[in-house]
């Protein structure tokens, strides 16, 4: 048996399984990778064991002990802590402040300052940090930051450490110091979980691999010896696609959107790309590839910097998203809780809160008209619920999409419909519908731009797909020349030729 | 029974049943409540918080916050007064208080929607500002009215009602229509909901949030009027601490401070309640004092019961 195993993990949610009898084991002293698709299960086995989240079945051992813990906090004094992505820490205290929260030297109160610089002062020496203590966090880089979440892990002598795709948003010199301390870690007979999606990364640091793949352990490696990236890429994407997509052929007409050298404070690189009446073109990348902040510029949620944007050839001067509706443009966010629902008020209200405005007179609602409009659509989009009047916040997630789906329905000009993440968190029967609902919309000539980061969502139902990568278009494939291997090769950050995969 | 009694408390009228019950049980205990000259009395005593209310209602659904309301109140019943002493024409006065008052609205929706400086402070900075202009004017003098017909606005009557009663009243009817019929009144409550969502959906929430700011000064500027007519002067401290009774008043009516829920007839119930224990109390003898800790536990009970009241209904 392994110092760290997972035995038969299972963790389903509702109308997802998210993982599915995931078993493998890691040794003391190693420093173990984790790869898979977005979706693939990686955060749900993360979030278990840090004690986020409950595995529905099976158990992790540490050291032939089964782990059952309470809280993050249960899994912290087990000597579990994982560093997520976006960093926990406080920016108005100092780096010792930091990590001696929660367990102050302390007389009567009174914080022992000399006692608690000294403590992490030697704490971080033994480990090799070389940081400031006694600077604010808010005064330290991005990198500096990462090492001292990393710092915390070592202050509480942690046996298991999972950094989750700790580089993101690191320089390639900070990502170095990392390494290296990720080596000494190593050497101590730590274990180390590496989740990330970057190949390089991944074969420099990793003595062992594990390839999840639809909550399914898709490949266990002991060693790398012999693993090429090829093989770890088919291990990634080797799925049978179901026909869940049911996709059917349409005839694109002419250029409906265009989007020309588009670019933004967080979009830096000029984007340009065209969109057909009837056409459905997908965007796919991974996480942070810039999908969405290039889709809020087209909307007018985020300002432009640069370049145009027009609709059926007329340029349109969108600042704010109500321009941008008017020009018949809209978006379906992809964080529906915090940009799509407006919570605490109806159906009713949140599907006729933007279309209301072709029934009003002198600002004066048109009540007859808005509870038809609500009803037309929860009939028409099969919104499950007891009345138009429900709150929305008591709605499934699916539900939710539709009655937001409803709300750019019922504006009767849209011809350019951007939906960001459509079926994120949906259900498969409620994807199912959400996709031909899309079908039916491109047949009646609107252009639909989906942004997904699920790449067998993206095949099944686009006309073509953009790759973005690193807040840049990286590759354009039409229909026919799909393939999962080279949309994967052009999203993933380390590839060097895209045009030579896409080709 | 518990069970009927818990859904009707804790139900969408919750809060108009414990009025009702309120009524009758101060109708009956306390001597001289139910007449009609105290009647008058009571809806005269909570014109200006009533009046104000209107618009608070809207400020607070929208999740912000005016804490100048006092202030605007004052120096917009000093303004009146002079300026219609000044020109010798009541109807420029009266003008001038309301333009003075949205001009006030106007600057606190522009500097808290377009350079998104925190509601609370900006409205605090006004709050003194505006003070500060009401005593200056008048080197901190109460102004005298000059013509009685000025008195007339507070004195006059219609169907043996006062003046002042009537434009409460109108302003409630106006200020509910608005809310649940326009435009206006829906993205209010929207934006209280979720801001960027709104945005999302093609709201133009700066613009709202300025006229809710704007209407709320055109609204002091009306109370400030009545009010410097009814004390027949202008004076530079009136209205101190009108802002927390107001705030208390809509959040009694069942105001979301967190946003997107406003009721004009919770406002309404919330603006009685505090005229009737205040009147209760006065016609009791209750010493000043004790009147504070009274409002102090009435506010905390209603809040308590909006908590609870939104914990039973939300599922999630």
């Amino acid at each position: 048996m392994s110092f760290l195993d997972f035995s038969h993990i299972t963790r389903t949610y509702p109308g997802v399984k998210a993982l599915s009898d995931v078993s493998f084991g890691v040794e003391k002293g190693a420093v173990h990778g984790l790869m898979g698709e977005n979706g693939a299960g990686k955060s749900t086995l993360i979030k278990i064991l840090s004690g986020d989240q409950h595995a529905d079945a099976g158990e992790i051992r540490i050291d032939g002990k089964v782990q059952a813990y309470a809280s993050t906090r249960d899994a912290f004094d087990n000597g579990v802590i994982v560093i997520h992505q976006e960093l926990q820490l406080i920016p108005e205290l100092t780096v010792a402040e930091n990590l001696s929260l929660g367990r102050f030297p302390a007389n009567a109160g009174i914080i022992a300052r000399a006692r608690m610089l000294d403590d992490v002062g030697a704490k971080l020496k033994a480990a090799g940090i070389d940081i400031d203590i006694s600077r604010k966090v808010k005064t330290l880089s991005i990198g500096e930051r990462q090492m001292v979440e990393i710092a915390k892990a070592v202050m509480l002598d942690a046996r298991v450490i999972a950094l989750d795709e700790p580089t993101s948003s690191l320089s390639s010199r900070e990502s170095e110091i990392l390494f290296a301390l990720i080596d000494r870690l190593r050497g101590e007979g730590k274990v180390i979980i590496y989740v990330s999606h970057r190949l390089d990364e991944v074969f420099r640091l990793c003595d062992s691999l594990t390839v999840l793949r639809d909550g399914k352990l898709a490949a266990h490696h002991a060693s790398l010896k012999g693993v090429t990236r090829d093989q770890v890429v088919a291990e990634m994407v080797g799925r049978e696609i179901s026909d869940i997509w049911g996709f059917r052929p349409r005839k694109a007409g002419d250029v409906r959107l265009k989007v020309d050298a588009i670019s933004g404070a967080r979009l830096k690189t000029p984007a340009s790309f065209e969109a057909r009446a009837g056409e459905i073109v997908g965007f796919f990348g991974l996480i942070g590839a810039g999908r969405s902040e290039l889709m809020r510029l087209v909307f007018g949620a985020d300002p432009r910097s640069g370049g145009s944007i027009s609709v059926d050839g007329k340029l349109v001067h969108a600042t704010d998203p109500h321009d941008a509706i008017r020009a018949g443009i809209v978006l379906c966010s992809e964080d529906r809780k915090h940009d799509g629902i407006i919570q605490g008020r109806s159906i009713e209200e949140n599907i006729n809160i933007s279309s209301r405005r072709h029934h009003t007179r002198f600002g004066i609602l048109n009540r007859a008209s808005e509870i038809a409009t609500a009803e037309t659509f929860i009939k028409k989009l099969k919104v499950r619920t007891p009345s138009r009047k429900q709150d929305i916040i008591n709605l499934s997630g699916g539900n939710q999409q539709k009655v937001i789906l409803g709300r750019w329905l019922s504006e009767q000009g849209v011809r350019v419909l951007v939906i960001d993440e459509p079926t994120r968190g949906i259900d498969i029967g409620a994807k199912a519908e959400i996709y031909e609902l899309l079908y039916q919309l491109a047949e009646d000539g609107m252009a639909i731009v989906v942004v997904s980061s699920e790449l067998p969502e993206v095949m099944g139902i686009c006309d073509r797909i953009l790759v973005m990568c690193g807040g840049r278009i990286n590759a354009e494939l039409a229909r026919d020349q799909f393939a999962e291997k080279a949309i994967l090769a052009a999203a993933l950050p380390d590839t060097k030729t895209p045009d030579a995969i896409a080709s | 029974m518990t069970d009927q009694l818990k859904k009707i408390l804790l139900g969408e009228q919750g809060l108009v049943v414990i009025f009702i019950v309120a009524f009758a049980l101060v109708s009956a205990l306390v001597p001289n409540f139910l007449t009609d000259r105290n009647m008058l009395g009571l809806l005269q005593s909570v014109v200006t918080v009533g009046i104000v209310a209107c618009t608070m209602m809207f400020c607070l659904a929208a999740r912000d916050f005016d804490l100048s309301v006092g202030s605007i109140v004052a120096f917009a019943g000093m303004v009146a007064v002079m300026a219609s002493n000044y020109t010798g024409s009541i109807l420029l006065g009266l003008l001038a208080a309301i333009a003075c008052g949205a001009f006030v609205g106007f600057v606190n929706g522009v500097v808290i929607a377009k350079f998104r400086i925190n509601a609370l402070i900006t409205t605090l900075a006004t709050m003194q500002i505006v003070r500060g202009l009401a005593l200056i004017s008048s080197d901190g003098r109460a102004v005298g009215i000059n013509s009685p017909d000025f008195y007339q606005l507070a004195l006059s009557k219609l169907l043996g009602i006062p003046t002042p009663i009537w434009v409460l009243a109108i302003l409630f009817a106006i200020f509910g229509f608005v809310l649940n019929r326009t435009v206006f009144g829906k993205n209010t409550l929207a934006i209280g909901g979720n801001p960027e969502a709104s945005r999302l959906a093609g709201v133009n929430v700066d613009r709202t949030r300025i006229w809710i700011f704007a209407l709320q000064g055109v609204v002091c500027g009306i109370a400030g009027i009545l009010l410097a007519s009814r004390i027949t002067s202008g004076q530079p401290n009136a209205a101190v601490g009108l802002e927390l009774s107001v705030i208390s008043a809509c959040v009694l009516g069942g105001v979301s401070l967190a946003g997107g829920r406003a009721t004009m007839s919770g406002v309404i119930v919330g603006v009685l309640i505090m005229g009737i224990a205040e009147n209760a109390m006065n016609l009791l003898n209750i010493p000043a004092f004790y009147q504070y800790i009274v409002r102090g536990v009435i506010l905390l009970l209603a809040v308590l019961l909006d908590n609870l009241r939104s914990s039973a209904l939300g599922r999630r």
